[in-house]
């Protein structure tokens, strides 16, 4: 793992300072079209609130830096769930994000032995490189591959519940298109992932406790320039005895309230959560993207 | 050789037809001698009448234009890149161009979009703003928000050859 590590970070670096004929010129900032951003998904990187897409962070192209920050909040039926991060973007290239996750078991706490309100919280950083093509223009589609490394905070209390370890690293490749011809988004992301619950649930666990293949996807139709209204799905692993995983799906409405504003509102339906089922609510999210 | 090369060029000029080659129309500053050829154009038109009405025919793309290359050159951003252009045959050819993708009944007489684009010294941030006033443009023209898109679906390939190298 440890070298896995040390060669993305070699290989990022090497991206970044590697010449471009663009470099001679003066660094530029923002340029991107509204809403092709995207937003930031609950693990920091950029794209839709449950997935990423192969866009990268922030309002730059490839003459420019990019930064963008989010708050979002997730309030179902028995938890809430807040997290915050700040993303930066190279060159509409790579792409380094930081979130924090708290994970509020609210009354469901007190059942579970935990006591009531107790929260799980997690960091994750993630790091991501568009390999290839362009939302919009060109022939290919945006591809982008990334690595999200996640450290659960409260590691006694997921092992006592079964997971194996309190940290892991998610390993993605998406594909995102734009056709404009008919104003529709479209991207796919396979990941490889431990996580129970995103990691909030801790790593691996009694039924699996290895890298299990998942899949994710967002449809977005574009209403206005300001506008889009679309569904995801994301599914889950579920490596936990105690607690079944549910694939998640939402369907949201992203609005671009000023140029470095976008809106996120979105109902969603997360199924069973830490052995408490029908988990069906709202997320909310602001970011501000440069 | 120069009688040669004139030669070709009044050949070249007589096969579009009566009237003035196109570079050099009543009006406009002169360019340097090309042959016309609605391949230069960029894209392949739409089949079919819908989009042509979509944009209320060749008197709501001409105002489309218009505004789009007004809105242009005094923008803060991409302005200068249009300063030093001749607007009377800038009008003239986007409108050419436009009218002919949105098969609205014209065949377009301009450069192609590397040669016309040559220079300008256009970058990404650049083509965007661009794509942004025309998206204005055509809504005030009240062209529905799905159509401008299919539209602009035909100029985004373009993007290669329009950037600065």
């Amino acid at each position: 793992m440890k070298f896995t590590k040390s060669a993305l970070a070699l290989a990022l670096t090497g991206i970044v300072l590697a010449p471009q004929p663009s470099a001679a010129r003066p660094l530029r900032n923002g340029g991107k079209l509204l809403l092709t951003n995207g937003i930031s998904s609950l693990e920091g990187a950029s794209g839709g609130g449950l997935t990423p897409w192969a866009v990268i962070a922030g309002n730059e192209t490839s003459d420019g830096i990019g930064l963008s920050a989010h708050g979002t909040l997730v309030e179902v039926k028995d938890y809430d769930y807040q997290s915050a991060g700040v993303a930066v973007g190279f060159r509409d290239r790579i792409e380094i994000s930081y979130a924090h996750q708290n994970f509020n078991t609210n009354d469901i706490g007190t059942a579970l032995g935990l006591g009531k309100d107790y929260a799980f919280s997690q960091d994750v950083i993630g790091a991501k490189i568009r390999v290839a093509g362009d939302l919009v223009y060109d022939h290919l589609p945006a591809i982008a591959v990334g690595a999200q490394y996640k450290r659960n905070n409260n590691g006694t209390i997921v092992r006592a519940i079964g997971a194996r370890d309190n940290e892991g690293v998610d390993y993605y490749a998406s594909v995102s298109r734009l056709f404009l011809s008919r104003s529709i988004l479209l991207s796919a992301t396979a990941r490889l992932t431990k996580a129970n619950q995103l990691g909030i649930l801790g790593f691996g666990g009694d039924l699996k406790d290895s890298h299990s293949l998942q899949f994710e996807g967002s449809a977005a139709w574009q209403l206005s320039r300001r506008l889009a209204i679309g569904g995801e799905y994301r599914s889950k692993p579920d490596n936990l005895g105690i607690a079944r995983e549910d694939d998640w799906f939402d369907a949201f409405a992203a609005y671009a309230v000023k140029r470095h504003l976008t809106a996120t509102l979105a109902y969603t339906d997360l199924g069973s959560v830490a052995t408490v089922k029908g988990q069906r609510g709202i997320f909310l999210q602001l970011q501000a993207a440069f | 050789m120069s009688f040669l090369v004139s030669l070709l060029f009044l050949q070249a000029a007589s096969d579009m037809g009566p009237g003035t080659p196109p570079y050099a129309r009543p009006g406009e500053e002169s360019v340097d001698p090309y042959v016309a050829d609605n391949r230069n154009a960029g894209a392949s038109p739409f089949d079919g009448e819908g989009m042509a009405k979509a944009f209320h025919g060749q008197d709501g793309i001409r105002r489309i234009v218009d505004t789009m290359v007004e809105a242009s050159s005094a923008d803060p951003v991409i302005g200068e890149i249009f300063a030093n252009h001749d607007k009377i045959r800038l009008k003239r050819t986007i409108f050419e161009q436009f009218c002919y993708i949105l098969n609205a009944g014209c065949s377009y007489t301009g450069r192609d979009m590397a040669a016309s684009h040559k220079d300008l010294g256009i970058q990404k941030a650049d083509m965007n703003r661009l794509v942004e006033v025309l998206q204005r443009a055509m809504t005030t023209e009240g062209v529905a928000f799905q159509a401008q898109n299919r539209f602009l679906s035909k100029l985004a390939p373009m993007r290669r050859d329009v950037l600065q190298k």
